[in-house]
């Protein structure tokens, strides 16, 4: 099969996924949970519960506070303990419920049985409102609420549903076992997706590291093809070992050789992506009525002694999952939640777990300290690194002068925050520090213009 | 685990750093070096052993003592200038000229703009022009090979000096060449006198070909110059096969390799992205064969680098590549 | 030899006057018309083009003070009183006088006081650095460290003390433009009154956190106990969200609220004598005897205010 790629840029960092191996293991319950209220993009949620009411799992405990926002559901059974600001993984203080665990009891509608549902429901309008419901968010990076991502805009065709099993980052894994261990659910979950959006076509696009997966995944369609009419159109795609792969627009043109205008949405060009988690989230959602209240965190690091991908119960405290595996490794100078190109530094390990938390990576001094700042020597590797063909050696420098109008010139607002920049630069500039500044200084402008 | 880091993402980096690029450079230019101490003998291992030496030192000195900065020579940008002045001079040039030509580069042509990545010029070219033009005996003065342990130095001009000579007295390229013995095979494999570095053009193309494995640099500028010469001179010879030298001529002989493989390709002093690069390049393989021609000194590579090098900040301004999702 | 030589003056003679002309034709094409009274003004401005005043330089200053009706919403803060009253000549406008400004920095979370819980590894900007995370100490409302004040400093004012990590401002070089207080991306830093011979008393503390909260970040942090407030006697301490504040406009700078004060995060600067802590809390444990009295109200207040 012919191999694809994007067109433009791109890295190759070594791919140290040595916990590809691991079965994915549920988490025991921690004995608290803080379900935050803003795990979203958009507006956080309104909580619907109160200190001292009675939940279980599954019920909805938050609703959404406006067009672009989330249910939030109880991911474990027990005693509100009261809403009341918690510091997240960056010491900011969030709103979040915090819930007392008391055994494990769900709500008696969620189908907890094994049997994978393949009949695909006629009624889009249906399916949406069931992943509004069920609190779906993109579990790709960004959690953007699912269901607004699938309403399209008028006038909007949807050509191409493209499901995203790349998993560009180096050390991640959750996908890849997702892939592997719930492949039928992730294919279900496709098929409903491209019901809900009315497109014709299908695309599971993974990289090729992943060889195992995509012999998997390509099983699994053909005998879903053969079986039921409505899976016609879904294809798999294995794509090009590079980062970013997985990143929506380069996504975008690497599958469909289109590129989504500056400023535009995939939308324009035809496109929705969706995450392989999100597909699965989508299946639970629609056919067993299981909200998203857990999801599969990888634990990993060559200095963290266990590797594992675990199923985590949302607004679990991340110290919960490090002392479940054995403590923080003495090497260990950094953690990380998600991969090590775009994840999150840990500052503090009592925050939970997210919806979007799909990593919980261990680096040594060694593998993320920065090296000192050195002059520039114009080799041009940033440039040649940018995924999106933006010049971060000229936006740095403008950055830094502080001009905005030449930053809007040069795209500064085009920057995806991918770090290829910031990785590749030899002489161990800070780039995308500031260039990430820049671009949503250029992006404010852009939209105060754009209001008046 | 003492204290957690937290920085913005990304967290990992490339092993890639300045200092290994440097390095990288270095390795490529050793074949060059070695093979011009086998031709030169002891000769060209003390100039560039004079050049790197100095260079090393006069930036630190300069570093540490007149900019009050922390030294830079750590990132070996210094010896890459020190081996690539040592290989662009004649073998016979004495220690004290060697050194005049270090404090150029680094002292003139590199420091004064704030150091590596700040020079407009390539320090080493700039070092050897001034060399040029200041000790023209000296920079004149070409040892013919006579290997290493051979004993009378024997001086003569290069194929580009004679050609050159031959011409302003009346004689035809064709006579000139049967004169002299030249070959191709000669040329390729060295044993016709120039400067250290262009003893062999195989040893050069081997540093190039390593410089493009490691992907330190890109082949576009190379390539440009290497074809517009090859193209200049065709149609030149073409026209009047007496009065200018052929293609290969011109691609084997005197600095065109030197300079297309490790002058023009220095990071600092060439255009960021491949399309100002090609301009770049046709510029300088153009300049390159009008001196050769029409000028008044046998070799125009160095001049025609040092001139496009002024053009950079222009051609970095004018071309951009392109970015996704416009047009 | 002579004839060259006299060619050359002439040419190059009638080239510079026709180049002459020719400059001051297009002078003349492209000359813009201008109040004269607005470089009268720039002309007593500053000259520092630091934005202090909210517009884009002097020049912008000048042209919009001449345009303005009055002085009242144009305010020169590098210049000053001074040159408030030559624009206002200038102008013949009247002039109200403005008691001098100086830039405070409202945290006092030394590196002993407040010790760092992580490492930060991103580029040494403090704005970078708030967008992050809440920072590298425990406290998420003090100040960074990265001395983004100082980088825009144009009057050199203000520098970062090495040993506190913490920065200073230089009060003789200080022209209250207001520039560092918008950089600040905590929002510590605050435009005081310079105050009677720059006697000034403030809060050195910007933390929200409830009293352990604070205290655990920081020794020095206001841990909201409200004493200070208690003991004031002028109303000039505003007290919300944990944390006091002096209102330079009310503040009589007895001191009383910086002996009362149990982590040191009231400072008085410029006093000329240290702060006599057991006389000033004498003085208070007096007055407030007394007030019982007069209410007669049994003694409660006291041991809570001797510790």
């Amino acid at each position: 099969m012919a191999r694809r790629t994007f067109s433009i840029g791109g890295i190759h960092p070594a791919d140290g996924k040595i916990s590809r191996e691991c079965a994915i293991k549920a988490l025991p319950l921690p004995a608290t949970v803080h379900i935050a209220l803003s795990q979203h993009l958009g507006a956080p949620a309104k909580p619907l519960v109160a200190a001292g009411d009675k939940v279980k799992v599954g019920q909805p405990i938050a609703e959404p506070a406006g067009f672009v926002s989330a249910f939030i559901h109880s991911s474990v059974s027990g005693t509100v303990k009261g809403i009341l600001p918690c510091q997240d993984l960056s010491g900011n203080r969030q709103n979040c419920i915090e819930i007392a665990v008391e055994g494990d009891e769900w709500l008696e509608t969620i189908d907890r049985s094994d049997t994978l549902v393949t009949d695909i429901p006629e009624d889009a309008k249906g399916i949406v409102e069931k992943i509004r419901l069920g609190g779906v968010v993109g579990l790709g990076g960004a959690t953007f609420p699912t269901h607004v991502k699938l309403s399209l805009p008028p006038g909007k065709k949807c050509e191409m549903l493209i499901i995203n099993g790349c998993e560009c980052e180096p050390y991640l894994t959750s996908d890849f076992r997702t892939l592997l261990e719930k492949g039928e659910q992730v294919v279900v979950g496709a098929a409903l997706l491209k019901q809900a959006l009315g497109a014709d076509q299908a695309t599971i696009a993974i990289e090729d590291n992943k060889p195992e997966a995509i012999d998997h995944i390509q099983r699994i369609v053909g005998q879903m093809r053969a079986k039921n009419p409505k899976y016609a159109g879904i294809e798999v795609l294995p794509l090009v070992k590079k980062y970013p792969a997985g990143g929506e627009k380069q996504l975008i043109d690497a599958v469909m050789r289109r590129q989504v205008r500056s400023g535009g949405l995939p939308i324009d060009v035809g496109a929705v992506v969706q995450n392989v988690c999100t597909a699965l989230a989508v299946y639970d959602a629609v056919q067993k009525n299981k909200p998203l209240i857990d999801n599969s965190v990888t634990v990993t690091g060559e200095c963290f002694p266990k590797q594992a991908n675990l199923l985590v119960r949302v607004g679990t405290p991340l110290r919960a999952i490090v002392d479940y595996l054995g403590g923080i490794p003495e090497e260990a100078a950094k953690i990380i939640s998600g991969g090590p190109m775009m994840g999150k530094a840990v500052a503090n390990l009592d925050a939970p777990t997210l919806k979007g938390t799909g990593g919980l990576l261990f680096l040594t001094n060694k593998q993320t300290k920065r090296m000192p700042e050195s002059h520039c020597i114009r080799c041009g590797k940033c440039a040649d690194a940018c995924p999106m063909g933006l010049e971060p050696f000229l936006l740095y420098r403008l950055a830094k002068a502080g001009n905005m109008e030449a930053l809007e010139e040069n795209a500064a607002q085009d920057c995806v925050q991918c770090g290829c920049c910031l990785y590749t630069c030899p002489a161990g500039i800070p780039l995308l520090d500031l260039i990430r500044q820049a671009r949503s200084q250029v992006m404010g402008i852009i939209k105060a213009r754009a209001a008046k | 685990m003492d204290k957690l880091i937290v920085s913005p993402s990304p967290h990992i980096h490339t092993k890639t750093t300045t200092r290994v690029l440097m390095r990288d450079v270095v390795i490529a230019l050793l074949p060059a070096a070695i093979v011009s101490v086998v031709f030169y003998g002891w000769d060209a291992l003390l100039v560039l052993g004079v050049s790197v030496v100095s260079c090393v030192l006069l930036e630190y000195l300069i570093t540490r003592y007149l900019l009050k900065r922390p030294s830079t020579v750590g990132d070996l940008s210094a010896v890459v200038t020190g081996m690539l002045l040592a290989l662009n001079l004649p073998t016979a040039t004495p220690w004290w000229v060697v050194f005049i030509g270090a404090l150029v580069a680094i002292g003139i042509a590199k420091m004064t703009f704030g150091g590596l990545g700040q020079n407009v010029f390539n320090p080493a070219l700039v070092g050897r022009v001034f060399l040029l033009v200041s000790f023209p005996t000296y920079m004149t003065h070409w040892e013919i090979p006579k290997g290493l342990f051979g004993v009378d130095a024997v001086t003569g001009a290069t194929p580009l000096g004679i050609i050159k000579e031959g011409l302003m007295q009346g004689s035809t390229i064709p006579d000139l060449m049967a004169q002299h013995g030249y070959t191709y095979s000669q040329m390729l494999l060295a044993n016709l006198g120039g400067s250290a570095g262009e003893a062999c053009a195989i040893a050069i193309l081997a540093g190039f070909v390593y410089l493009l494995i490691r992907k330190v640099i890109k082949p576009w500028i190379t390539l440009s110059i290497l074809g517009t010469v090859a193209a200049t001179s065709c149609i030149f010879w073409l026209a009047d096969p007496a009065r200018f030298t052929d293609p290969l001529f011109n691609l084997l002989t005197g600095g065109i390799l030197l300079g297309s493989c490790f002058m023009a390709t220095d990071y600092v002093t060439s255009p960021m992205n491949t399309k100002g690069g090609i301009l770049f390049g046709v510029g300088i393989g153009f300049i390159t064969m009008m001196i050769r021609y029409f000028g008044s000194y046998p070799d125009g590579i160095s001049f025609a680098i040092l001139i496009m090098n002024a053009t950079v900040p222009l051609l970095n301004i004018w071309f951009h590549q392109k970015k996704y999702g416009r047009a | 030899m002579t004839s060259t030589i006299i060619w050359t003056v002439v040419i190059i003679t009638v080239l510079g006057l026709l180049l002459a002309l020719v400059l001051y034709l297009v002078a003349q094409r492209f000359k813009v018309e201008e109040d004269p009274r607005v470089e009268e003004v720039e002309n007593a401005l500053p000259g520092a083009n630091c934005g202090g005043c909210g517009f884009a330089g002097c020049h912008a200053f000048a042209e919009a003070a001449v345009k303005a009706p009055d002085l009242d919403s144009h305010y020169c803060p590098v210049g000053g009183n001074d040159v408030m009253k030559k624009m206002a000549e200038i102008l013949g406008y009247e002039v109200r006088e403005k008691a001098p400004m100086i830039a405070v920095v409202r945290c006092n979370g030394t590196c002993e006081a407040r010790p760092r819980i992580n490492e930060y590894d991103g580029i040494q900007l403090c704005s970078v650095k708030a967008e992050l995370y809440a920072g590298d100490t425990g406290c998420s409302f003090g100040c960074l460290g990265c001395g983004d004040c100082v980088a825009v400093c144009r009057f050199d004012a203000i520098r970062m003390d090495p040993s506190t990590g913490l920065p200073v401002v230089d009060q003789e070089k200080c022209t209250a433009c207001g520039a560092c207080v918008k950089a600040c991306p905590k929002r510590i830093i605050e435009l005081r009154a310079k105050g009677p011979r720059g006697m000034r008393v403030v809060v050195s503390c910007a933390n929200q956190d409830k009293g352990p909260v604070a205290k655990k970040a920081c020794a020095n942090a206001c841990i909201g106990c409200g004493i200070c407030f208690k003991t004031c006697t002028h109303g000039a301490i505003v007290f919300e969200n944990n944390l006091a504040y002096i209102d330079f406009n009310k503040c009589k700078l007895c001191r009383e609220c910086e002996a009362v004060c149990p982590t040191d995060a009231i400072h008085g600067i410029n006093f000329p004598k240290p702060l006599d802590k057991p006389a000033v809390k004498a003085r208070i444990r007096e007055r407030q005897k007394k007030a019982r009295e007069a209410v007669g109200e049994p003694k409660k207040m006291e041991e809570k205010n001797n510790g």
